[in-house]
């Protein structure tokens, strides 16, 4: 496509959105079998899967770390995921999302529960329409969640970016290509930022507004992010509803030891001492 | 309806700092989730997780694989981040250093116990307890470690039921393998009863759920034995 003459006709942009609205987003948690935690994503047209492994041994040796974990991020873009096929492999952009992004989740993560580990985040662009990086950070840090690491909370992120001399939330990819800035920006839900990058020119009060549309669009991301994780198991505890009366409480049956059940071993027989 | 709330990491659980339990972080006096899991309120304020690897606990019984034979040492795969290492003198007997690997061989199976653990995560294990032993019969089968509080249940009723039903004997490791075995016992049905805690531990009515489980198995065995009976009783007519 050609670079449009207006991006924003009576206050609506070329795909039908408000200046400060999001594209529509979908998460689906526990994707895949193998990974100890996973969420495919898709943020308008970009698609994206996260998988999350660990805690577990660090390969190679020496990158373990004696007090905490080490969290690697591995951003990859699939050589289909663009209309003109992309080389396979890391480049130089992919290498440079990849540390910010995992700069943008690293400091959630309680590290110094599990020193000389690994914690490892893959994430596979499937289809890509500009914010990438930012798709893949949600996805992350709902795979991280499924994956049972404790984490101070969840990392939502959002760009904002300028067309026509004006801001928008969350640029698709033309507003990207022939815009005028495109600021990614990463956060904790308190609004604590983790990740802001800027490629092109904005004022010093332009960015200040463009942080502020960030926070909005984010702190919409992270209801998606927390509705994901809970549908998960939601349904199943809908359909069990009136039998919750029935139910043990959860803390006295983790409170039980183990010993009584290698107790009883020796009365049930069938097993001889060496 | 509390009680089998879903918790997202930087939930606010509560402002009393002093009912932190685990699965939770306290800051600016406020405390906070730290897991995905599901919410318990019990004297202490915790968020159960639903899944997550295994990290050793002193005192811990579980279940190794040994995967290397060293000077000294057997390093075992404790199915966690961490190694654990037996070293000889933990050995239920005396033995000597060139015989180690006639007791225990790479590839062999034990029931051991975490005796201490540094903050390094050096985990050191111990097989000096009369309930400790090579496991060289049964079979192993491998589950979440976040479930198996929920396999043996309260004060141990989960796990007797499902003895009590298949005549096994059960052993459930902490880092989530569990020992099956027993003369004639029926290990399959065991594993089916085990599948199912692990894919419904978070739906209420778990122990109930079970008892049927077992009672409808029971009439299936039943209704096949008739058949059973109808086929020879044919077999005679035929004859």
């Amino acid at each position: 496509m050609d670079k449009p003459e207006k991006f924003i006709i009576d206050g609506i942009r070329l795909d039908g959105r408000k200046p400060d609205e999001l594209r529509p987003m979908k998460i689906e948690v526990g994707v895949l079998n193998r990974a100890d935690g996973s969420c495919y994503l898709e943020f308008g047209k970009n698609k994206v899967l996260a998988a999350v492994y660990g805690p577990r041994e660090v390969h190679p040796r020496h990158m373990q770390k004696p007090t905490t974990a080490v969290v690697r991020f591995k951003y990859n873009m699939a050589s289909f995921s663009v209309e003109e096929r992309k080389r396979p492999g890391p480049d130089r952009r992919s290498i440079e999302v990849s540390k910010v992004s995992r700069e943008a989740v690293e400091p959630m993560i309680f590290t110094e529960y599990f020193p000389k580990s690994a914690i490892d985040i893959f994430v596979e662009v499937l289809q890509a329409d500009a914010g990438t990086r930012t798709a893949g950070i949600n996805a992350a840090s709902v795979a991280l969640a499924d994956a049972s690491i404790p984490m101070r909370g969840l990392v939502s992120s959002c760009a904002v970016g300028k067309v026509d001399g004006e801001l928008v939330l969350d640029l698709m990819k033309d507003e990207d290509n022939y815009g005028e800035a495109d600021v990614p920006v990463a956060m904790t839900p308190d609004g604590e930022i983790t990740l802001l990058q800027m490629d092109g020119n904005l004022t010093k009060e332009e960015l200040k507004k463009a942080v502020e549309m960030a926070t909005e669009g984010c702190k919409q991301i992270y209801k998606l992010q927390r509705d994901a994780l809970i549908e998960r198991y939601k349904k199943d505890l809908e359909e069990h509803k009136e039998e919750v009366e029935l139910v043990e409480i959860i803390a006295e049956s983790e409170e039980t030891s183990i010993e009584s059940t290698i107790d009883n071993t020796d009365e049930s027989g069938g097993l001889n001492d060496e | 309806m509390n009680k089998r709330q879903i918790i997202i990491p930087g939930d606010v659980l509560s402002e009393d700092v002093s009912i932190a339990g685990d699965g939770t972080y306290v800051r600016d006096g406020k405390v906070y989730a730290s897991l995905y899991g599901i919410l318990s309120e019990h004297n202490k304020i915790r968020v159960v997780p639903l899944s997550g690897k295994y990290i050793p606990v002193r005192g811990d019984v579980i279940i190794g694989i040994v995967k290397e034979v060293t000077f000294s040492n057997w390093i075992v795969d404790i199915g966690s981040p961490y190694d654990g290492l037996l070293h000889i003198s933990e050995y239920p007997r005396r033995i000597n250093s060139e015989n180690m690997s006639k007791h225990l061989k790479v590839g062999e199976t034990i029931l051991t116990q975490v005796k201490e653990l540094d903050p390094m995560m050096k985990v050191e294990l111990t097989m000096r307890d009369r309930r400790l032993k090579p496991i060289r019969s049964g079979r192993i089968f491998e589950l979440s470690p976040s479930k198996i509080p929920r396999l043996i249940g309260h004060g141990g009723s989960m796990i007797s039921l499902i003895k009590k039903e298949t005549n096994c004997s059960i052993i459930a490791g902490e880092n989530g393998r569990v020992w099956i075995d027993g003369g004639d016992c029926n290990i399959d049905f065991a594993i089916d009863a085990i599948t199912k805690i692990e894919q419904e531990s978070h739906i209420p009515g778990l122990t109930d759920r079970l008892s049927d489980f077992f009672e409808g198995a029971k009439t299936q065995e039943n209704e096949s034995d008739k058949e059973y009976e109808k086929e020879s009783i044919l077999d005679e007519i035929l004859e």
